[in-house]
C-alpha cells in the first residue's frame, strides 16, 4: 500500500491545489502534502514487511501489462530523497511572491507523483508511463515561469528527452515481445531470448534515453541552458532528483536486463562519462554564471556516477548509491543557496558579486558547508560516496580511475573560486546593500545541512537501506 | 445493413427537412437525432436485431470488427455535429443539404466497413467521396474553396479511374470480383502456383488508389491544397471520419492479398511508409496556418497507421481501431476550436488559456494525444502501431525513423500548447464560446484520458 500512497498523496493534492485561488493556502496545501509524503517514505524506509512495499493490480491484460509498483533498497532511499526534497523546495521558496501559485505548486506536486512513480514501477510499461508524466509537469513549470529565453530552452529539453524517452519505447516493445509470456514485468524482462546483435541493439536504444537524462556527454547540450532558464525551484527537482532517474533506470532497467552488453560496452560508457567529467570540470571553472557553474558542477558529478554503474565493482556500486542521495542533499542546498543570492543582487553574475561574507554571515556560513560537500571533503556526506566509486574504478582500470580523479582537483578549483568570488574581496555597489538568507530557506538549508554532515560521519545506514540492491546487481553479473 | 438502409433514408429526410423548416437549430437538431438512431441502429445489428435480409451474393459480409468501426465512425460525426454544428450551418446557405450530404458520406462508410468484393469497395469510396467534392466548395463565394473542390474532384476521379481499371485487371486475371484471392497450391506439386502478372499489375494499381484516398506519400499532394481550401469545418469530417474509413477499407482489401505482392509489398508498404512520415512531419514544421499544419499532420498521422497495413496481424487490427478513434477524437477537438477562431495562424491561439482556461486545457489534451503523449489515447494508438510493425518484424530501422519524426511531430504540436499557454494575446472568435461547447469540448479530453488510462475500455468491446 506505501507505494500506492507516495504517489497519490502528491497527485491528488496537486490537483486540487490548481483549484485553490490565494497563494497562501496553495502554498500550505502543498507543503502539507510534501510533509505527508514525507512521512510516508520515511515509513517505507523502516517498514519491513515486503507485502507493504508492493502493490500489484490487473491494468492491461491485452498487453501484458500489469500495473506493478515495488520497492527495494534503491526505490526506497530514492523515494526519501525525493520525500526530503520537496518540503524543503517547498519552505525555501515560501515567502516568495510566485505569479499564479496554486498552479505553480500544483505542477510541482504532479511532477513529484511523476518522479515517484518512476522509482516504484516494476513494469516497463508503467515505467514509462511516469517516466514521461514527470517531464510534463516540468515542461510547464519551465515555459511558465522560467527566464527571458525559458520557451525555446525548455522546447529544446523536452524534445531532447522525448526523443530518449521514444527510443526506449521502441526497446521496451521490442523486448517485452521477446520475453517470456509478452510480459513487461521485470522479471520477464531479464529473461528475454535475445540474440547477441539484438541485445547490443536494445541496449543502446535504453542507454541513450538514459544517458540523455542524466545527462552524459555529449547528449548534455540541454542541461545548462534549461538549469539556468528554469525558476530555481524546478532546478532543484531536475538537477537533485530528476538526475536520478537516469542514473536509476540505469540500475533497474539496463544492468539487469542486459549483463554482457553492459559488460561489453562498459569502457566506451566510461570513456564519455570520463571525457564529460572533465569537459564540465573545465568549463565550471570558467563559468561567470553562478546557476551555470552549478549546472556544470553537477554534470562533473552525474558522470563520475555513470561510470561507476559500469565498473561492475560493488564497491563502486555502494558509492553511487549513497552518492545519488548526497548528491541530492547537496545539489539542491547550493541552489537554494543560489536562489537566495540572485534574488538579493539580482544579479548571477560572479564578477558583479563579492564581500557578501561581511553583509550575510548565516549566507555564507551556508555556502562553505555545501561548497566542501560539493567538494566531497571527508566528513560530508558525498566523501564516502565518491571515495568507494572510485575505489571502484581503480579497481576496474587504473587509467580512467586516475583520468577521472584530477576531477576531485578540479571540483575543488571551482567550487572554490566560486566561495572566494561570492563572499570575500570588496563590497560593490550591487552587494552593499545585501542581507541575510530570509528565515524559512534558513531553516531548510540547516536541515540540509545536518544531513550533510551526519551523512558524512555515519553513513551505515544508507549502506544498510541499499544493500539488497546492490547484492542483486552482483548476482546478476 | 441496417446503418447502410438508415443513413441513406435519413440524408433524404434531411434533404426534405430544408424545405419544411428554415430554423437551422431545428435541422442540426434532426440530423442530431438521426445519428443517434444512426448509433443505435448500427448497434443492434451486431445482436442480429433489425437486420433486413437481402442476398447481396457475398458481395456484403458483415463481421463485429466491421460494425464495430462503423460505430466508431457514427460516434465520431456524432461528436463532430454536436461541436460543429454552428459552423455547419454558417457555412453557405444550405444547411440541411450539407447535413444530408454527411449521411450519405456515412453510407459510403457503413459500405466500406462490410465491402467482401472489390465492386462494392468501389462502391462504397465513391459514395464516401463524392458528397465530398460538394462539401470541399461548399462556401461558394470563396475562390479558394472553389479551387480546392475542382482540386480534388480531379484528383479524386484520377485515382478512381486508376482504382477501376485495377478492378479490372483483377477480374480479367482472376475472374471474380471477390477478394478473399491469395496464393492457390498448385494440386499436382503443391508449389504456390505465381500470381499472374494482371492480377500483380492489378493490385499494385488498388494499392496507389488507396494510397491517394488515404492521402499517404507520394500521392499526397492534393492533401495540403483541399484540406486548406475546404471550408475548415468540413476539413474536421474529412481528416477525421473519412479518412479513417479510408484506412479500414484499406487494411480490409489488402488482408489477405499481401501474398500475391508477395517480396514487392515488404518493399513497397515500407517505402511508403517511410516518404510519407518524412514529408507529412518535416512539412509540417514550417506551417505558419495551424489549418495547413493539421493538413500535414493528417499526412503524418496516416504515415504510422500504415504500420498497421504492413503488420497485417491482431494487433493491426485493434490498433486501427483504436487509432481511429482516437485521432479522429483529437482533430475533431481541435478543429472545433480553430473553426471558431478568426485568425488560423499560430498567433490566433495567442493568450487562449488565460481567457478560456478549460478550453485551452481540452485543446492541449487533443495536441498531446495527437503527439502521442502517455496518458492520452494517441499513446496507445501509437503503440499499437509499432507494435505490430515489430511483431510483423523486418522492419524495425523503419520503427526507429517513425519514432525520431514522432519527436519531431512533437515540434509542431507544442507550438499551438506554447502558443496557447505561454504567450499573451486576445484571442477573437467568429462567434461567441458557448458553456455547452466548451463542456463539450472537455468531455471528449476525459474521453481521451480514459483511452490512454484503459484502452481496454474501447477494445473490449472488440471481443464481444
Amino acid at each position: 500500500m506505501i507505494p500506492v500512497l507516495l504517489i497519490l498523496i502528491p497527485l491528488i493534492t496537486g490537483l486540487i491545489t490548481f483549484a485553490f485561488s490565494t497563494a497562501d493556502s496553495a502554498k500550505k496545501i502543498a507543503l502539507l502534502s510534501a510533509v505527508a509524503t514525507l512521512v510516508v517514505a520515511g515509513w517505507s524506509v523502516c517498514c519491513t514487511p515486503a507485502s507493504a512495499l508492493r502493490f500489484d493490480i490487473a491494468w492491461l491484460p491485452v498487453m501484458g501489462s500489469r500495473f506493478t509498483l515495488e520497492m527495494d533498497g534503491m526505490s526506497k532511499m530514492l523515494c526519501l530523497l525525493t520525500g526530503i526534497s520537496f518540503p524543503m523546495i517547498f519552505l525555501a521558496i515560501f515567502r516568495q511572491e510566485t505569479k499564479s501559485a496554486p498552479a505553480f505548486f500544483g505542477w510541482m506536486l504532479l511532477s513529484q507523483a511523476g518522479l515517484m512513480g518512476v522509482f516504484l514501477a516494476a513494469d516497463a510499461l508503467v515505467f514509462y508511463f511516469f517516466w514521461e508524466l514527470a517531464l510534463i509537469p516540468v515542461y510547464f513549470l519551465c515555459s511558465i515561469w522560467g527566464g527571458e529565453r525559458r520557451i525555446a530552452v525548455t522546447f529544446k529539453f523536452f524534445i531532447y528527452t522525448f526523443l530518449g524517452s521514444l527510443l526506449m519505447l521502441t526497446g521496451i516493445i521490442y523486448l517485452s515481445y521477446h520475453s517470456p509470456g509478452a510480459s513487461f514485468a521485470i522479471e520477464a524482462l531479464t529473461k528475454a531470448a535475445l540474440s547477441e546483435t539484438q541485445r547490443n541493439g536494445l541496449f543502446w536504444l535504453f542507454f541513450i534515453a538514459f544517458a540523455i537524462k542524466m545527462p552524459i556527454f555529449p547528449l548534455h547540450t540541454w542541461q545548462p541552458d534549461a538549469y539556468e532558464e528554469s525558476p530555481t525551484a524546478v532546478t532543484m527537482v531536475m538537477s537533485g532528483i530528476m538526475v536520478k532517474m537516469g542514473l536509476y533506470a540505469v540500475v533497474r532497467w539496463l544492468l539487469p536486463v542486459y549483463p554482457q552488453s553492459s559488460a561489453l560496452y562498459s569502457d566506451v560508457i566510461i570513456a564519455f562519462s570520463v571525457i564529460g567529467i572533465l569537459y564540465a570540470s573545465f568549463i565550471a571553472m570558467q563559468q561567470n554564471n553562478l546557476k551555470r557553474l552549478i549546472a556544470y558542477s553537477s554534470i562533473a558529478h552525474i558522470g563520475l556516477m555513470c561510470a561507476a554503474l559500469f565498473t561492475a565493482q560493488p564497491s563502486a556500486y555502494q558509492g553511487v548509491m549513497i552518492q545519488m542521495f548526497s548528491h541530492g542533499i547537496n545539489v539542491i542546498g547550493l541552489w537554494i543557496i543560489a536562489d537566495a543570492i540572485e534574488k538579493q543582487l539580482g544579479t548571477r553574475l560572479l564578477s558583479e558579486m563579492g564581500g557578501l561574507a561581511q553583509k550575510a554571515p548565516t549566507l555564507a556560513i551556508l555556502l562553505v558547508i555545501m561548497g566542501l560537500a560539493n567538494v566531497a571533503l571527508p566528513l560530508t556526506n558525498s566523501f564516502i560516496g565518491e571515495f568507494m566509486m572510485f575505489n571502484g574504478l581503480f579497481r576496474y582500470n587504473m587509467v580512467w580511475a586516475g583520468v577521472a580523479g584530477i576531477s576531485i582537483i578540479l571540483a575543488a578549483v571551482y567550487t572554490l573560486r566560486m566561495i572566494q568570488k561570492v563572499l570575500y574581496g570588496p563590497l560593490n555597489p550591487t552587494t552593499e546593500t545585501a542581507t541575510d538568507i530570509p528565515a524559512t530557506a534558513k531553516w531548510a538549508l540547516f536541515v540540509l545541512v545536518v544531513l550533510v554532515i551526519v551523512g558524512g560521519v555515519y553513513p551505515q545506514p544508507l549502506i544498510d537501506l541499499t544493500n539488497d540492491t546492490v547484492q542483486a546487481l552482483i548476482t546478476k553479473h | 445493413m441496417n446503418a447502410i438502409i438508415f443513413s441513406a433514408l435519413w440524408g433524404v429526410v434531411m434533404m426534405f427537412s430544408g424545405i419544411v423548416t428554415q430554423n437551422k437549430k431545428t435541422i442540426t437538431g434532426l440530423s442530431v437525432l438521426g445519428l443517434v438512431l444512426l448509433l443505435f441502429i448500427n448497434c443492434l445489428h451486431a445482436y442480429g436485431i433489425w437486420v433486413i435480409k437481402l442476398d447481396t451474393l457475398g458481395a456484403l459480409h458483415f463481421d463485429s470488427i466491421g460494425l464495430f468501426f462503423n460505430a466508431i465512425a457514427i460516434f465520431a460525426t456524432l461528436l463532430y455535429v454536436v461541436l460543429s454544428g454552428k459552423d455547419i450551418e454558417n457555412t453557405g446557405v444550405h444547411a440541411a443539404e450539407y447535413y444530408a450530404l454527411l449521411f450519405f458520406v456515412l453510407t459510403g462508410v457503413s459500405i466500406l466497413t462490410a465491402f467482401n468484393g472489390l465492386l462494392m469497395l468501389f462502391l462504397g469510396i465513391e459514395i464516401m467521396t463524392i458528397p465530398l467534392y460538394i462539401l470541399t466548395g461548399a462556401d461558394k463565394r470563396n475562390l479558394k474553396s472553389n479551387e480546392a473542390s475542382l482540386k480534388y474532384f480531379l484528383m479524386g476521379s484520377f485515382s478512381t479511374g486508376i482504382m477501376l481499371m485495377g478492378i479490372a485487371l483483377i477480374y480479367g486475371a482472376t475472374g471474380k470480383f471477390g477478394i478473399a484471392g491469395g496464393i492457390s497450391l498448385a494440386p499436382s506439386t503443391g508449389l504456390a502456383v505465381r500470381p499472374s502478372f494482371l492480377e500483380v499489375g492489378g493490385m499494385i494499381l488498388l494499392f496507389v488508389s488507396m494510397c491517394f484516398k488515404v492521402s499517404a506519400a507520394p500521392f499526397h499532394f492534393w492533401t495540403p491544397d483541399v484540406y486548406d481550401g475546404a471550408p475548415a469545418v468540413f476539413t474536421s469530417f474529412m481528416a477525421t471520419i473519412v479518412k479513417s474509413a479510408g484506412f479500414f477499407a484499406f487494411i480490409k482489401l489488402f488482408d489477405a492479398h499481401t501474398a500475391v505482392l508477395g517480396d514487392s509489398w515488404n518493399i513497397l508498404v515500407p517505402f511508403v511508409i517511410l516518404i510519407t512520415l518524412l514529408i507529412g512531419n518535416i512539412t509540417a514544421v514550417f506551417q505558419q496556418s495551424v489549418k495547413r499544419m493539421l493538413a500535414y499532420s493528417s499526412i503524418a498521422q496516416a504515415g504510422f497507421m500504415l504500420f498497421a497495413l504492413y503488420g497485417n496481424n491482431d494487433l493491426s487490427k485493434e490498433g486501427i481501431l483504436l487509432y481511429a478513434f482516437s485521432y479522429s477524437l483529437a482533430t475533431i477537438g481541435i478543429f472545433a476550436v480553430l473553426i471558431k477562431l478568426k485568425d488560423y495562424s499560430l498567433d490566433g491561439f495567442n493568450g487562449l488559456a488565460t481567457e478560456y482556461p478549460l478550453l485551452a486545457f481540452s485543446t492541449a489534451i487533443c495536441l498531446l494525444s495527437l503527439a502521442g503523449i502517455p496518458l492520452t489515447g494517441g499513446f496507445f494508438a501509437k503503440y499499437y502501431m509499432l507494435s505490430a510493425a515489430i511483431k510483423a518484424g523486418g522492419i524495425f530501422w523503419l520503427v526507429i525513423v517513425a519514432v525520431l519524426l514522432a519527436a519531431v511531430s512533437v515540434y509542431y504540436y507544442f507550438r499551438v500548447i506554447q502558443a496557447m499557454y505561454f504567450k499573451s494575446g486576445a484571442p477573437s472568435f467568429n462567434q461567441p464560446i458557448t458553456k455547452a461547447f466548451q463542456f463539450t469540448l472537455f468531455g471528449v479530453a476525459v474521453m481521451i484520458i480514459l483511452l490512454g488510462l484503459f484502452p481496454n475500455l474501447l477494445l473490449n468491446f472488440f471481443y464481444f
